[in-house]
């Protein structure tokens, strides 16, 4: 108890004093899942809207799949691009793994189910409301799904936030495919894992409370950016 | 217009040689098995407000939709004059958008491809005529019902439409917003815009109508002066809904 006290005030202090070492791990932190995310979002949101809006073969199956995928194990998305860009892999050529791209593209795999199918799932609803009055105003199929993810905006913001959360939680496919090199590819989760099985616990202690910072940050600023033309949604 | 004095602009008097707008001809369609329209003739005048009428799920709102091209027919055809271009149609419960007033009318003028420059005058012009300059500023959805209304009817003015459908505009208003809602549509109608209104209101249609066309049973069974229909109706569905005796 007396260890984990120590332990806790010296994470506090590496915090407070903004070490080096902890500053590196966490900016390739932000830096890796924001990539995936935004990446995620560019793919995912139009994917997301496509589903929704257009009528093509194999929409509903699409649809299916990406829902299944929501819950994919990182493990194993690890594992399998871990194949891919080995040196026996069909990616191999690209030099990427045990790199901060290929962790980028893990995470990406990761995320961009979530973002498109939570963006889809919101469209499709403002779609059934306005889909009528848009096509009455003359609206080009474009312009309809402008509006659509425009109006969507706090539900896309919301499926961002979601994907931001799985990005910067998940381990398992950073670690595969990133290999967890000192300041080449460690991240939070990564050291966390690592410094705890080596017993190192004011580190872990240390990113873990950063880790849980920003997690309470994302979701506060999801509350905060909510636009005013929602406080009265739907009020009628 | 002083308030005391009542200007029914195109009643009896219309200013220009009746042109037509839109011929209905022989329209069928069908919904879960039945055909709810079933060779419907209907042919709108330049000039003036039409009140449709007709029992609650005799098609009327069907119809409105195909008028504005939402729904394909399943039988019979549509034709609008050339001059007619494409007919704006208002829900009875209007969608807007999740913004301001005056970015409901901007994205409205953007979708009817009016000149990015004439953007800004335009849209002052649809705020004085809904009668809603002072509400500009305001979240579309935070309105009241009448106010609503008539931005969804400024909304599809926004493209100056020849043809302008109403489906039971007033609805669920009180009697002051059923007011400002007619004074727009009546405005617009002495503007040069056909109006074609659904409405349940009796009085209204007495009110704002030039004709009547009924419907009932997938058909127009009579299309009259209004107040021809309302003295004297000729079909015998419409004198049963007139004395609250028709159900379908
Ligand atoms: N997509 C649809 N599928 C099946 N029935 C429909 C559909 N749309 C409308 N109907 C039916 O058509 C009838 C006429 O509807 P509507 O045009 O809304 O009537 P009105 O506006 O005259 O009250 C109603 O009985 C309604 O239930
Ligand atoms: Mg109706």
């Amino acid at each position: 108890m007396q260890d984990f006290t120590a332990a806790f005030a010296h994470a506090v202090t590496l915090v407070a004093s903004g070490d080096r070492e902890l500053l590196q791990i966490v900016l390739l932190s932000l830096r890796v899942s924001l990539s995936a995310v935004a990446l995620a979002c560019l793919i995912g949101m139009p994917l997301g809207a496509a589903l929704a809006v257009l009528r093509f073969p194999g929409r509903r199956a699409l649809a299916l799949v990406l829902n299944a995928s929501m819950g994919l194990p990182p493990v194993v998305v690890g594992l399998l691009l871990y194949m891919a860009f080995s040196r026996a892999g069909p990616l191999s050529a690209l030099g990427l793994l045990y790199t901060p791209t290929a962790m980028i593209v893990a995470q990406t795999v990761l995320v961009t189910p979530i973002v498109a199918a939570l963006s889809r799932s919101a469209i499709a609803g403002l779609m059934d409301e306005f889909d009528e009055t848009l096509r009455a105003l003359r609206a080009s199929r474009g312009q309809r799904i402008a509006t659509l993810l425009w109006e969507a905006r706090p539900a896309l913001l919301t499926a961002a936030l979601a994907g931001m959360g799985r990005a910067f939680a998940e381990v398992g496919a950073v670690m595969i495919v990133g290999g967890n090199i000192d300041h080449v590819t460690r991240v939070m989760t990564t050291a966390i894992a690592l410094e705890t099985s080596r017993g190192e616990l004011a580190l872990a202690l240390a990113l873990g409370l950063v880790l849980v910072c920003l997690s309470l940050a994302l979701n506060a600023a999801a509350l905060g950016l909510r636009p005013r033309a929602y406080g009265v949604a739907y009020a009628r | 217009m002083p308030a005391d004095r009542r200007v029914l602009p195109f009643r009896h008097t219309p200013a220009a040689p009746a042109r037509p707008v839109a011929m209905v001809r022989a329209l069928t369609l069908r919904r879960g098995g039945r055909a709810l329209l079933d060779g419907l003739e209907l042919t709108l005048f330049t000039g003036g407000i039409t009140a449709l009428l007709g029992p609650n799920g005799a098609g009327k709102s069907l119809l409105l939709r195909a008028l504005a091209g939402l729904i394909p027919p399943d039988g019979g055809a549509i034709d609008l004059a050339p001059h007619t271009g494409a007919p704006a149609l208002v829900f009875q419960k209007p969608v807007l958008l999740h913004r301001t007033v005056r970015a409901n009318l901007a994205h409205a003028l953007r979708l009817a491809r009016v000149p990015r420059a004439a953007r800004a005058g335009r849209l002052a012009e649809l705020l004085v005529q809904a009668r809603l300059s002072a509400q500009a500023q305001a979240q579309a959805r935070a309105l009241s019902g009448g106010e609503q209304q008539r931005l969804a009817i400024a909304r599809a003015l926004a493209a100056r439409p020849r043809l302008l459908l109403l489906d039971e505009p007033t609805a669920h208003l009180d009697p002051a917003s059923t007011a400002a809602v007619e004074a727009l549509v009546r405005a617009a109608a002495h503007a040069g815009v056909k109006v074609l209104i659904v409405t349940h209101d009796r009085a209204q249609a007495a009110r704002l109508a030039d004709d009547v066309a009924f419907l009932a049973a997938g058909r127009i069974t009579e299309h009259r002066p209004a107040d021809d229909f309302f003295q004297r109706p000729e079909s015998d569905e419409a004198r049963a809904y007139l004395e609250g005796r028709l159900l379908l």
